[in-house]
């Protein structure tokens, strides 16, 4: 998939240049922009959300403590009188600054592992290959158990944790596209040029595998996303008393029985939209590159 | 690829738990003062040459055996599991075949789209929106998976529905997905249209013809699916306060009680090598090839 990518990238002069035409293409597909706009509304509030949630998202208010949905408190408030309403507007930052942190982290690193097995192939593929698969039999769940108790609960151990868990992945779809790359000419060009290892990978090879790792990348966003508020609803990484949706569905899911359901159902709607909205877009940017 | 599959994978798979345990002997050591002035390779043989023999060492919180935890978690465990797989295998097969022959329908569009909204969504997501829709405003199901003592069969079934629930919705789309695509490329090949021209009934074709060809690479998926199960269980077996081995895990690590995690994750660890191992069995069951290979 990402090698026909790759070939199909056109490497000639247009009318549109490439860039053009993917953008062009990504306007048009309404997965896209329906996708993109979710996100950027949660964009949104994670950057100006205090400034017109209507109350404070951690003043509590015991007195008016788990009322339901009213004109006064649209969401209704939860255990210790909190607007449930403003809580879910503010609680899209910490997930939006995690998330794409360590999606950044696992494109970094993937793309690195991958430019180096692709392009090296022999002993260095086979041994870094064998250790990215072992890491990837892991669960990320399990992974992050692990890590959380050897290296203590922090917004950076999530980074770090689903961003080496994710880099794996993006090496190996990075890897095959090196491995279709490096046979063309202008590979044997810089070969023969005497250019070292490196500057054939990162300035020859990387520009012209773009197509594949901007693909993956959103892909795995989605998942980042899924995997923080995973693991913030188990009680890792993002802490009391921020807003995040997952902590506040792990404080509050306990008195589901007593139908308490406003305090979990917005939060969860949020996390929904959310990871499906990315989903669209990654969709969306998949089909612009491989049209 | 049968063999690398059967090899290499669980190797890994062995490896892949090894490393991490490392690291915790290490911190165990540190954390608890015990048997620190052992080198951590000696540490290491000494729990995993008990481990084979069935002593899993003594948790720390509990002061007893770790066994009897372990053994009883992984049997409830698997009672969960099993019954979302009982429900998500053969409705996803059906649901991606189904899928595939009304290709570009209202009906495919349906399975597609519905299948891959469910599927990115986490499972305490989807756990919490059923808990709410089914325990809370129809109070169909229980809200919990903690059946009575002494409940029979059906009854912890049951209780087992709702938290199955959300794994299977997971499990659904991939599913689906990895089964329409098969079909797609199954109808389109050469060997199908033979079939159809031979004049063979459509109801043949897809039976014999098709569906075991379009069906391999979903058996793959589903054994890789077991790997991202176990992740799931500990997610829904928190949301759901049930005694099974994600739920285990997540308690051990919590309360930092090193000899019950380890043994949690090396029990995880063999059951993931089990299923790839089945994986590849039944794989060589279906593919004609390898079966034509033996009748030689």
């Amino acid at each position: 998939m990402s090698a026909v990518q790759t070939t199909s990238a056109p490497d000639d002069t247009r009318r549109r240049g490439p860039l053009a035409e993917v953008v062009f293409s990504l306007l048009r597909s309404r997965t896209f922009l329906v996708g993109i706009a979710i996100v950027l509304f949660w964009v949104v509030c994670a950057f100006f959300g205090e400034h017109f949630a209507p109350y404070d998202p951690l003043a509590d208010d015991i007195i008016n403590a788990l009322s339901p949905p009213s004109s006064e408190h649209w969401f209704g408030t939860d255990q210790i009188g909190r607007d449930v309403f403003s809580r879910v507007i503010v609680g899209s930052r910490d997930i939006l600054t995690v998330a794409p942190l360590a999606t950044l982290l696992a494109t970094v690193a993937g793309t690195a592992l991958g430019l180096l097995t692709g392009y090296f192939r022999g002993i260095v593929d086979d041994i870094v290959s064998r250790i990215l698969e072992a890491f990837m039999a892991i669960p990320v769940v399990i992974v992050a158990l692990l890590a959380i108790v050897a290296l203590g609960t922090s917004k950076t151990t999530v980074i770090i944790v689903i961003g080496l868990s994710f880099a794996p992945i993006i090496a190996r779809t990075v890897r095959s596209a090196v491995l279709a790359e490096r046979e063309l000419d202008y590979v044997a060009a810089a070969q023969l040029r005497h250019e070292s290892a490196f500057h054939t990978m990162f300035v020859e090879i990387l520009p012209n595998v773009i197509p594949p790792i901007l693909v993956e990348t959103t892909v795995r966003l989605g998942y980042a996303i899924f995997a923080v508020a995973t693991l913030s609803f188990m009680g890792f990484g993002i802490q009391p008393p921020s807003p995040d949706w997952g902590l506040s569905i792990s404080s509050n899911y306990g008195m589901i029985g007593g139908g308490f359901w406003w305090t979990v159902l917005f939060d969860a709607l949020a996390i929904a939209s959310l990871v499906i909205g990315v989903n669209l877009a990654a969709d969306g940017v998949h089909g612009a590159f491989n049209d | 690829m049968v063999f690398l599959g059967g090899q290499v994978l669980p190797g890994n798979v062995g490896r892949a738990i090894l490393g991490p345990f490392a690291d915790q002997r290490a911190v165990d050591a540190l954390n608890h003062s015990l048997g620190v002035d052992r080198p951590l390779l000696v540490q290491y043989w000494s729990w995993i040459s008990n481990f084979v023999q069935g002593d899993m060492g003594t948790s720390y919180i509990f002061r007893s055996p770790v066994a009897p935890f372990v053994i009883d978690a992984l049997g409830n465990s698997l009672k969960l599991a099993a019954v979302a797989f009982v429900l998500v295998v053969p409705i996803g097969i059906l649901g991606g075949v189904v899928a595939a022959l009304n290709l570009n329908r209202p009906l495919d569009r349906i399975i597609s789209l519905g299948g891959l909204s469910v599927t990115v969504l986490p499972e305490f997501v989807t756990g919490i929106i059923l808990i709410l829709i089914f325990g809370v405003w129809l109070r169909w199901l229980p809200i919990s998976a903690a059946w009575p003592k002494d409940a029979g069969f059906f009854t912890q079934l049951y209780y087992l529905i709702l938290p199955a629930l959300p794994l299977f919705l997971v499990l659904f789309g991939y599913i689906a997905r990895m089964a329409r695509s098969g079909m797609i490329e199954a109808l389109d090949s050469d060997y199908t249209r033979t079939a159809v021209l031979k004049g063979l009934p459509w109801r043949t074709v897809i039976w014999r013809h098709v569906l075991r060809n379009a069906l391999m690479p979903t058996i793959t998926v589903i054994a890789t699916q077991t790997g991202y199960l176990i992740g799931g269980l500990v997610v829904i077996e928190t949301l759901f306060r049930y005694q099974g081995i994600g739920s285990l895990i997540f308690t051990a690590a919590r309360g930092k009680d090193f000899p019950m995690l380890e043994s949690g994750i090396l029990t995880i660890g063999i059951v993931y090598a089990v299923a790839t191992l089945i994986a590849d069995f039944l794989y060589s069951v279906l593919n004609p090839r390898i079966r034509l290979g033996a009748e030689q």
